[in-house]
């Protein structure tokens, strides 16, 4: 099973969240880092790389000799990626969202795709966690095929918890489309409970179940419990605001090491998400 | 020599616009008779993405020697350049102005794009 630990709203504990989900489970269990912007849920893992490997995009590649200068393949492209300036043709890697259009398109068969590095996966082990990282390269806008590629990395039969990437467009999308169940993190805050409501309406939208977990709760009945139970979202976790995590937080350390009355209901959460399936 | 200008007016009174790649449309201006044309471009304004490049190519297919605009990105200027449309940036003018400025060679060519892209 792949749980997504996702929000709407960027730092609201996915990555603390999914760090203690792995950490508390009992036996094997796949971590993978989706937030590739962002990779950062290693610092709480500590694991051991083993490997590093590029991830690629197919991007074109035109052959001046073949092309015509008919323009078909800036036609197509319907991210301005490549453009022809009669048989000066351009193309804008960063745009290309590979697609393969305009290699199709070409009447002269002028285009070819050729792979191109835009990021890498860490591939790492910490006791009984499996450590999967993806991370976008410097300068890269394209997060999805990054995403995919990690994502590959997921066990077919065991547990991944995956941490995703903030917000509610294409990264969002990826990560949590792929997934089984999702949690979704949030603060109980007006800008938490805003942004919990467009993940919640795009969520819907993908027809992934999926639960809540509140973060830094001063009282149990606040804003998110009442949106929760007027929705009927199941809440599954609510985690005390508490100085004590952000000390372990600012060490490096999960928040298992100094909440471990949380564990039994860390360890709850896949159930209770495998039954919303 | 022919010039394309961004605005969103349709006469030379109006003023030049801002942006180069999300303009509303171009003003296509011949010098040697005085005459000048529109090039609708509003179909770049709700692009995701690559607005520069489109306009680019755009006015590049209109076989313009110039383009006179307010600011130009990095991606618009790279497809001007490689189609060797020389780039005039000015502010708070009229089309009528700017060409004018023009002829007197008071606005010289950019050498690069004179602001950073915003696509993302």
């Amino acid at each position: 099973m792949k749980i997504a630990v996702a929000s709407g709203k960027g730092g609201t504990g996915k990555t603390t969240i999914s760090c203690a989900l792995a950490n508390a489970a009992q036996g094997e269990v796949t971590l993978l880092d989706c937030d590739v912007e962002e990779p950062n849920s290693r610092f709480f893992i500590h694991p051991v790389i083993e490997e590093e490997r590029p991830t690629y995009n197919l991007v074109p590649t035109v052959d001046p000799e073949k092309c015509t200068g008919c323009g078909e393949c800036g036609r197509v492209c319907q991210f301005s990626a490549i453009t022809s300036l009669g048989k000066v043709v351009m193309v804008f890697n960063e745009l290309c969202h590979s697609c393969g259009a305009c290699a199709r398109i070409c009447p002269a068969g002028a285009i070819e795709e050729t792979p191109r590095a835009t990021g890498s996966i860490l591939s790492g082990r910490s006791g009984n966690i499996r450590f999967i990282s993806g991370c976008l390269n410097v300068g890269e806008a394209m997060a999805p095929p990054v995403i995919r590629e990690t994502l590959k990395q997921a066990t077919e039969s065991g547990l991944n918890i995956v941490d995703c990437p903030p917000g509610t467009s294409c990264p969002y999308v990826t990560a949590v489309k792929a997934c089984d169940a999702a949690l979704l993190v949030t603060e109980p805050t007006p800008f938490g409970l805003h942004d919990l409501k467009l993940a919640v309406e795009t969520i819907r939208e993908l027809g992934v179940p999926f639960g809540v977990a509140v973060n830094r709760v001063t009282d149990e009945h606040n804003v998110i419990s009442a949106y929760c139970c007027g929705e009927g979202i199941p809440l599954l976790l609510q985690v005390p605001e508490s100085r004590r995590v952000a000390e372990a937080y600012s060490r490096g350390e999960p928040i298992n090491t100094v909440m471990p009355e949380l564990n039994e209901a860390l360890r709850a959460i896949p159930g209770k998400l495998e039954a919303l399936i | 020599m022919k010039i394309a200008v961004s605005t969103s007016g349709n006469d030379l009174s109006a003023p030049v616009d801002t942006r180069f790649g999300r303009a509303p449309q171009f003003l296509i201006y011949h010098t040697e008779t005085g005459a000048f044309s529109l090039k609708d471009n509003r179909q770049r304004l709700d692009a995701a993405q690559g607005a520069g490049i489109q306009s680019a190519t755009c006015v590049a297919e209109a076989q313009v020697d110039a383009v006179i605009t307010g600011n130009c990105g990095p991606k618009a200027y790279a497809v001007l350049d490689a189609a060797n449309v020389k780039v005039y940036t000015c502010s708070g003018v009229t089309i009528s102005e700017a060409v004018d400025l023009l002829r007197k060679g008071k606005l010289s060519p950019a050498e690069e794009a004179n602001v950073e892209g915003h696509w993302v």
